[in-house]
């Protein structure tokens, strides 16, 4: 029963840094500029594909892959932000909606003409495969491996946003933009490199993701993937890094846990408590404002 | 200068005018020039028909709802499982399928006025994927994924059978669609209707003046859901199935993009916006079924980056420019 419910932890933990890795790029973009960037799945998406493209056509070893993926991701992010969203800003919320639900359609026919509609899968080496002994539990090497590595990419960036000069300026941003910007910052450099960085992570997150759900379809963008992305960010409050963390365990946990528990009432049951808490603190649960 | 009666600008805007007569027969004689295609023209007055209660809600009214297809869903299946448990009579079906709809957007917009902004995104996707994944869950009831089959349908009036040409189906949905659209006109051209304007344009104002606005949008919020309830019965007698697609977010999703493509806040917006899109749908998935989202989001990019107000208010945009043109070139002479 212990080792049941501890291993049931683990797997939640490992889920929820995944959907944190995901989600915090769209976090942080949404509280500074109040863009709703409903195709922020899209970029995980392109990060799982060009992840099993590099791995399985290029040959590209896996722990290779991981950062050209980031970098690669980032890059496209930071061309789309510079040439179509930043016209968007100070549009009304319904524009952002409309267009970047556009842009999520066109990414899935785009995948599904470049990758085919099948479920593809990402070979990972020897030594994510199977099971190994951690703290006396038997886990799942690859789960072990996204936990360190999901948990220090997540530790550097709340680091860097606490204490970096670049991570100051973000927070100042996402807090008062006006303020922000009479101080001399650079709202848009700021906000531009933030929103590469964001899809990047989101792309890399995608990458991690494949093995992790058993591989990946062009609809992953669209089906609860986005969903859950916008409980992180909302639930866990608008631009607040600790908020989207929190959340993004508590849905890993309360995911893991449902589908273990109640696999009948679970994939509904998460809505019915998104719904719940929004009612309840409609600016999330560490939220401000 | 005469003297204008209170009320007049109202009388002058609500005033039937003949290109709507016109419309509306032109729709009515579909069977003598597209006598193939009746089951696409009543699909077609249904979506407009889902379209023109997002219309309500979104177009006047100004609240997001990424969810609508929940009313869309419930309204079918209410539909479809009174048929399939012997109640096959339409009519009384289709009345059934509007009030359980409404009832649950009634019950919703309590949640839904407290909301705004992402908040209220967050909540109607929410409940709409909250009631898909029900239907789904409950297989045993609605049928899951394969959906709800042995929906049987009595003849309308118990004269007009439904065929599979689709002729009663067309009639039949032509009058509902017809008797909605004069109810959203009567509304949208009441003071009550002015009011949801006015929250559209600017709520703080609305509350300044004492309007209240909560109990206003809990009623349109319930009308909305209602009218969408009947859009999905409309379906699901005309059809005579029900699949798990009538709550999805796709639905959702493609009602938001017609009536943006159409004009929302205009009467007509979901009527010109359901016709292009099915017709779009039809010419562009039967050539390549698998890529027709890349167009629908191609269209989408589209008309937000350079038709913001849809095909009807870009028409009436270039319309004034004509006529401006047109009086300069007058007083130039």
């Amino acid at each position: 029963m212990a080792v049941e419910l501890l291993t049931l932890l683990f797997n939640g933990l490992a889920y929820g840094v995944l959907l944190f890795l995901m989600a915090i790029g769209l976090s942080v973009t949404m509280g500074m500029m109040n863009f709703v960037n409903l195709a922020h799945g899209a970029f995980a998406m392109l990060g799982g594909y060009l992840g099993i493209s590099l791995t399985t056509r290029a040959g590209v070893p896996f722990l290779a892959a991981l950062p050209l993926v980031f970098v690669a991701v980032g890059a496209v992010g930071a061309g789309i932000e510079v040439t179509l969203y930043r016209r968007f800003y100070r549009s009304p919320q319904l524009t952002h909606v409309l267009f970047t639900i556009g842009l999520t359609f066109m990414a899935v026919a785009g995948a599904t003409y470049v990758w085919g509609s099948q479920i593809a899968a990402m070979r990972v080496p020897d030594w994510l495969i199977g099971q190994t002994m951690f703290l006396g539990l038997q886990v799942g090497s690859y789960r072990l491996f996204l936990l360190l590595v999901g948990g220090a990419i997540a530790l550097a960036l709340v680091f860097g946003l606490e204490r970096t000069r670049f991570g100051a300026m973000v927070r100042a941003t996402v807090d008062n933009r006006r303020m922000a910007q009479s101080l001399g910052i650079d709202v848009g450099r700021v906000f531009s490199l933030t929103f590469a960085l964001g899809s990047g992570l989101a792309g890399l997150g995608g990458a991690l993701a494949v093995n992790f759900l058993g591989g990946i379809q062009p609809a992953f963008p669209l089906g609860y993937l986005l969903v859950y992305f916008l409980i992180v960010v909302t639930v866990g409050g608008l631009g607040s890094t600790l908020g989207a963390l929190a959340a993004a365990l508590l849905l890993g946990l309360a995911d893991a846990a449902a589908k273990f528990y109640a696999p009948v009432i679970a994939s509904f049951a998460i809505y019915l408590v998104m719904v719940v808490l929004l009612m309840w603190r409609p600016h999330g649960i560490l939220g401000r404002r | 200068m005469e003297s204008i009666a209170p009320g007049a600008g109202f009388e002058r805007r609500s005033r039937l005018r003949a290109g709507e007569v016109l419309l509306w027969l032109a729709i009515a004689a579909a069977p003598l020039y597209v006598p193939g295609h009746l089951v696409l023209a009543s699909q077609i007055l249904i979506t407009a028909l889902f379209a023109l209660s997002l219309d309500l809600l979104l177009g006047y009214g100004g609240m997001i709802s990424l969810g609508h297809a929940a009313y869309f869903g419930t309204g079918a299946y209410t539909a479809g499982l009174l048929a399939q448990h012997g109640w096959s009579e339409p009519i009384s079906g289709l009345v059934a399928a509007m009030l359980v709809a409404a009832a649950l957007g009634f019950a919703a917009s309590f949640v839904i006025v407290r909301l705004s902004g992402v908040a209220l995104l967050m909540v109607t996707l929410g409940l709409g994927l909250l009631l898909f994944e029900l239907a789904n869950a409950l297989a045993d009831i609605t049928g899951g994924s394969d959906g709800l089959q042995g929906v049987e349908i009595a003849p309308l009036l118990g004269l007009f059978g439904f065929d599979m040409v689709g002729r009663t189906g067309f009639v039949y949905a032509y009058l509902v669609a017809l008797g909605a659209f004069a109810l959203v006109r009567r509304i949208v051209h009441s003071p009550f209707g002015l009011s949801l304007q006015g929250y559209r344009e600017n709520p703080a104002r609305m509350a300044q003046i004492g309007a209240p606005m909560a109990a206003r949008l809990r009623l349109v919020n319930t009308i909305s859901a209602g009218l969408a309830g009947l859009a999905g019965g409309l379906l699901a007698q005309t059809t005579q199935f029900v699949g798990l697609d009538a709550l999805g977010f796709e639905r959702s999703a493609e009602v938001v993009i017609i009536l943006i493509l159409g004009g929302g806040g205009r009467l007509y917006g979901g009527l010109v916006g359901a016709l292009v899109f099915m017709i779009g749908r039809d010419v562009l998935s039967e050539a390549n079924p698998e890529y027709w989202y890349f167009w629908l989001g191609l269209i989408l990019v589209l008309v937000v980056l350079f038709m913001p107000q849809g095909i009807l208010g870009g028409g009436a945009a270039l319309l004034v420019r004509l006529r401006g043109r047109a009086a300069l070139g007058e007083a130039a002479r």
